[in-house]
């Protein structure tokens, strides 16, 4: 028999409406895939917040680390020809 | 000594940058660096929320079977589950702190963790359901707003979740009150015993004073607190008289009175003894509370057992494939 655990950890994303982003609602604890769906409906879903939801194990997340922040998230200021209005449109020019 | 020295310096440093996202106003995310005392404070705090929430279906789960009538019952049951859904949110909202869940659970069983004093308290009879939802509830949502701007953002987002939530569970509780105030005598008597036993203890679900309260400095200089147990308490006693007035209750404090000043109410003598000696184990249900938690934890072995072993077979079946 297997030893007594709270069972595998599970991030859960929801989609809020039909074509909107998935956003991180929060976690839970469940054996496999189908137990992950169930509890994350019943965990995250009881008024109607959501239309879909992803359930992903939460140690296949890899994620950044604040504090190197400054570094890993430079918005690179010098590169302001990656906005659109670093670029001198003619005259007259409609609708661009 | 040099290594010694630089250490210091990078533990400095890093101490330094923390409380400057603090003072900034930043959330604090799960991987940043945080001072040891930051991350016990919280880890406190959150269990104890997290073990407060699920210890508290106990006395109002001991009513769904008797619940007046079937419009009651249903409310009561969602009343629960989102009660049970809460602890999830915090008890995982600890996790980020690198606790287990097992850990906690343990912790709650040895007594090492705590919960809310107020489920020490029985619900003895259907107003107490409505004093709970409206007192209880109503005391816990003024500390859980405040702490919607908590520092720990895994915290911060728990509470803005729950806090979505409780409103339900506060006016469920108060109309309750409302409906039996309206009834007969012994309805409305009932309902007055109900505000009699609840109203101390829900004052006290703020802890002590600010001059006799332990982890409040640097729970506040951190933000995990926002407000002060006394802030608190006086926020929920000043919404409450009123909505108390509204159907005829009458508050238990002979001192209760408004204070033009200071525009808030005054209020008598918190019984200080009472709270510590539940705190400490003899409240009349914690041993109640704690072997029924006990009992059903153990009880659902075979559960996570099944499941457990269900997974394993399923591992295997697709391997051979």
């Amino acid at each position: 028999m297997a030893t007594d655990s709270q069972l595998m950890e599970w991030e859960v994303f929801m989609q809020s409406k039909p074509g909107a982003n998935y956003i991180h609602a929060g976690s839970v604890h469940a054996s496999d895939k189908k137990m992950a769906l169930q509890n994350a409906r019943d965990t995250y879903t009881r008024r109607g917040e959501g239309t879909s939801i992803w359930v992903v194990p939460s140690d296949a997340i890899v994620a950044s680390n604040p504090d190197d922040n400054d570094m890993f998230f430079d918005p690179a200021n010098d590169k302001v020809y990656r906005l659109p209005t670093y670029y001198v449109m003619p005259e007259g020019a409609k609708a661009i | 000594m040099e290594i010694l020295e630089k250490t210091d310096k990078i533990h400095e440093d890093m101490l330094k940058t923390f409380e400057q996202k603090i003072d900034r106003g930043d959330a604090i995310e799960p991987r940043g660096h945080m001072p040891d005392g930051y991350r016990k404070h919280l880890l406190r705090q959150i269990s104890q929320h997290a073990h407060s929430e699920v210890i508290g279906m106990q006395p109002e789960g001991n009513w769904i079977t008797r619940a007046p009538s079937l419009r009651a019952k249903q409310i009561l049951l969602a009343k629960i589950q989102d009660e049970g859904g809460h602890g999830l949110y915090l008890y995982s909202a600890a996790e980020t702190l690198g606790i287990s869940r097992e850990e906690m659970i343990d912790q709650l069983h040895s007594g090492k963790a705590k919960y809310s004093n107020i489920f020490n308290y029985p619900a003895l009879t259907w107003a107490d359901i409505g004093a709970i939802g409206w007192l209880v509830d109503g005391a816990a949502i003024v500390n859980q707003v405040s702490l919607q701007r908590t520092s720990y953002g895994p915290y911060s987002r728990a509470m803005v979740r729950i806090c979505k939530e409780e409103s339900f569970h506060q006016r469920q509780g108060y109309e309750i009150m409302a409906k039996m105030m309206k009834g007969t005598k012994d309805q409305q008597a009932m309902a007055q015993d109900a505000m009699n036993r609840w109203w101390w203890p829900s004052l006290m679900m703020f802890g002590p004073h600010d001059t006799e309260s332990p982890h409040t400095g640097d729970a506040v200089k951190w933000k995990i607190k926002r407000q002060s147990n006394d802030e608190l308490r006086q926020k929920f006693i000043d919404k409450t008289v009123q909505q108390a007035e509204v159907i005829g209750l009458t508050i238990p404090d002979k001192d209760l009175k408004w204070n033009e000043d200071k525009r808030h109410y005054d209020h008598g003598p918190i019984n200080w003894d009472e709270f510590y000696r539940v705190i400490n184990g003899n409240g009349q249900c914690n041993k109640q509370r704690m072997a029924h938690h006990i009992k059903v934890h153990n009880a659902g072995a075979w559960v996570r057992a099944a499941a457990e072993a269900y997974r394993q077979k399923k591992e295997k079946q697709l391997l051979h494939l």
